[in-house]
């Protein structure tokens, strides 16, 4: 009985988070522009988005500022993880603290704080300050994918590679990189995605006609709910638990080391 | 004349205000087998880290070739390691780990082929090329990691406690093989360990360690022979250490009885250790030795028995390939020479 009453209540939680998206992704496949009735199975709201103008120069701006985002906070947040790995215990806490300030965060505060920012420093918010502000988002999650593998490295394996005549710049190359790429890799992943679903800190920090998908379903939303917008929310959630789903499988089970 | 390929004069390091080591100084001749021995925690590692560049001296000079080198990072040492847990690059195969160095170097892929192909024999493990690391067992390991070392044919190879992961036949046979190698290619050896019969095995030289300072250098024989101290004594092999009084040039008491020994330039009546070692001790029959004593156990060893003899208030442990039966009497006799009187040293 007591079993029976846990899994109903699991049911129910399940039901809850899952049957708006469940709903959404239904109806994209709608062949009506009523909500409230089912008129058969259609593609035509995905084929209808990719004939949009507005949709499709906010899904280049969006996947450019993610791979722009991701590439340089991976290599900005895997230097900045090394660096601090070499430190001592103490500096390294302490960085690791200040680490985690932009993860906890509220995204509104980080969104106006770098908006205003920009503004104080002249520049003019659009694509450039977009990317910057991801870059920023992006970069303590790459720290915080990293430094586990740093930790997991063998101490001797990189003395033994100075010991054979390796400077420090080629250990890092040869020895060091290969070994923290899973985390690498992983840091990328979850920068590329942070950024494909962000909308608050986009919303503050661009301006003049860039917007990203979702700073584009937001206006369309206001305009009136069409069906595109469903098509256009269900390619993201592939997309995102696609991404998820990978960086979950990542960090999960070990790589061979 | 020997020449000094590394010569380390009054090396002080400090971790935190702690000296872990204390002034340390020593010579190490070309071609030489020099093992620095002692228990954990003595200083030998850090000792070997600072020759091999990952430490820096607080105080001291480390020389090489006459060079001074203290500040020199490793890469630019014509020195080599082997670490304790082997290091091999996870990520490489078999031929990368050991052309690594070769590759630094630049040298053409064909003379990298050939010397990989070499080494790879002399460590006998041929055809071994494109394994990855981890299908090698630890004793395949270690002889991986030994060749990527000498395959830059390095002035010293520096070796810390490299067979302290192998079981005892393996490591019995390695001895062997590390001492072979280093014979036939005329490479200076140091090598780190605490177990001191690998050291009395293998060493040319031997330099035993305690708390950050040297206790003393000498050859195998000489060490084992003529221990300075009692500490040493009894790191090097089993010993009895009894505490007595030089009462004048070649005579000592102990245990109530004076003795011969062969010993002088004692104070008079100066507080010494006395050691023996367990098979320096004959046992005879009651009232004919130096000595009486009853027998408290015997242990059989294989090679001989380990017979525990109590007299006057000590336990001698003496090796014997005769048994002797529980209970009995006997008398227990040494010669003079069998006597090895040290200045009393108080240690931990």
């Amino acid at each position: 009985m007591k079993n029976k009453i846990s899994k109903l209540y699991l049911a129910l939680v399940f039901l809850f988070l899952y049957a708006p998206i469940t709903v959404l992704v239904v109806y994209s496949f709608n062949d009506s522009k009523s909500r409230g009735n089912w008129g058969g199975f259609t593609f035509k709201w995905y084929l209808e988005l990719f004939k949009d103008r507005d949709i499709k120069t906010a899904l280049y701006y969006t996947v450019t500022i993610a791979i722009l985002a991701a590439v340089i906070s991976t290599i900005v947040g895997t230097v900045s993880a090394i660096g601090i790995y070499n430190m001592k215990t103490s500096r390294m806490n302490f960085l690791l603290n200040i680490n985690y300030l932009p993860i906890i965060n509220p995204d509104i505060v980080t969104g106006i704080a770098l908006m205003i920012l920009f503004l104080s420093a002249n520049i003019k918010l659009g694509f450039s300050s977009m990317l910057l502000a991801h870059i920023t988002f992006d970069i303590p999650y790459v720290i915080l994918s990293v430094l586990p593998k740093l930790k997991q490295l063998d101490n001797n394996i990189t003395e033994a590679a100075l010991d054979l005549g390796a400077t420090p710049f080629y250990t890092l190359k040869k020895i060091i990189i290969p070994q923290i790429k899973p985390g690498i890799i992983t840091g990328f992943l979850i920068a590329f995605t942070l950024s494909i679903d962000d909308f608050v800190i986009s919303f503050f920090t661009t301006g003049s006609g860039v917007t990203n998908l979702s700073i584009e379903i937001y206006s369309m939303a206001r305009r009136g709910i069409s069906p595109t917008i469903n098509a256009l929310s269900s390619l993201m959630l592939v997309v995102v638990l696609g991404l998820l789903l990978i960086i979950n499988k990542r960090t999960t089970i070990p790589t061979k080391e | 004349m020997k020449e000094s390929i590394i010569e380390i004069s009054n090396i002080v390091k400090k971790y935190d205000d702690v000296k872990v080591l204390n002034e340390i100084s020593f010579n190490v001749y070309k071609n030489e087998f020099v093992t620095l021995l002692g228990p954990s925690g003595c200083g030998k590692t850090t000792t070997l880290r600072i020759i091999g560049g990952f430490e820096t001296a607080n105080e001291g000079k480390v020389l090489f070739e006459g060079k001074e080198i203290n500040h020199l990072p490793p890469y630019k040492r014509q020195i080599n390691t082997v670490f304790q847990n082997y290091a091999l690059f996870p990520h490489m195969n078999v031929y990368e780990n050991i052309a690594f160095g070769l590759k630094i170097k630049r040298l053409k892929d064909e003379i990298i082929e050939n010397k990989v192909r070499r080494i790879l024999k002399l460590v006998g493990l041929e055809n071994f090329e494109k394994r990855d690391i981890d299908s090698l067992s630890g004793g395949q390991q270690q002889r991986i990691a030994i060749a990527r070392a000498l395959v830059n044919e390095p002035k010293v190879l520096l070796l810390d406690e490299p067979l302290g992961a192998l079981d005892l036949k393996l490591r019995k046979d390695m001895q062997v093989e590390l001492k072979n190698i280093q014979k036939s290619l005329g490479i200076t050896f140091i090598y780190v360990t605490h177990d001191q019969e690998e050291a009395l095995t293998m060493s040319d030289r031997i330099i035993v360690m305690k708390s950050g300072s040297i206790q003393q250098v000498g050859s195998p024989i000489n060490i084992y022979n003529e221990p300075i101290n009692s500490f040493v004594a009894d790191f090097i092999g089993e010993s009895n250490i009894i505490s007595g009084v030089m009462k004048d040039d070649y005579q000592v008491s102990f245990l109530g009885k004076t003795f011969e020994c062969v010993d002088y330039g004692f104070k008079k009546m100066e507080n010494v250790h006395i050691v023996i070692r367990p098979e320096d001790i004959d046992i005879v029959k009651k009232d004919s030795g130096l000595i009486n004593g009853e027998v408290k156990s015997v242990v059989f060893k294989g090679v001989h028995y380990e017979i525990n003899v109590l007299a006057k208030n000590f336990e001698f442990l003496i090796q014997s390939t005769k048994s002797s039966k529980i209970g009995n009497y006997v008398g227990l006799d040494f010669n003079p020479d069998d006597l090895h009187v040290m200045r009393e040293m108080h240690y931990e």
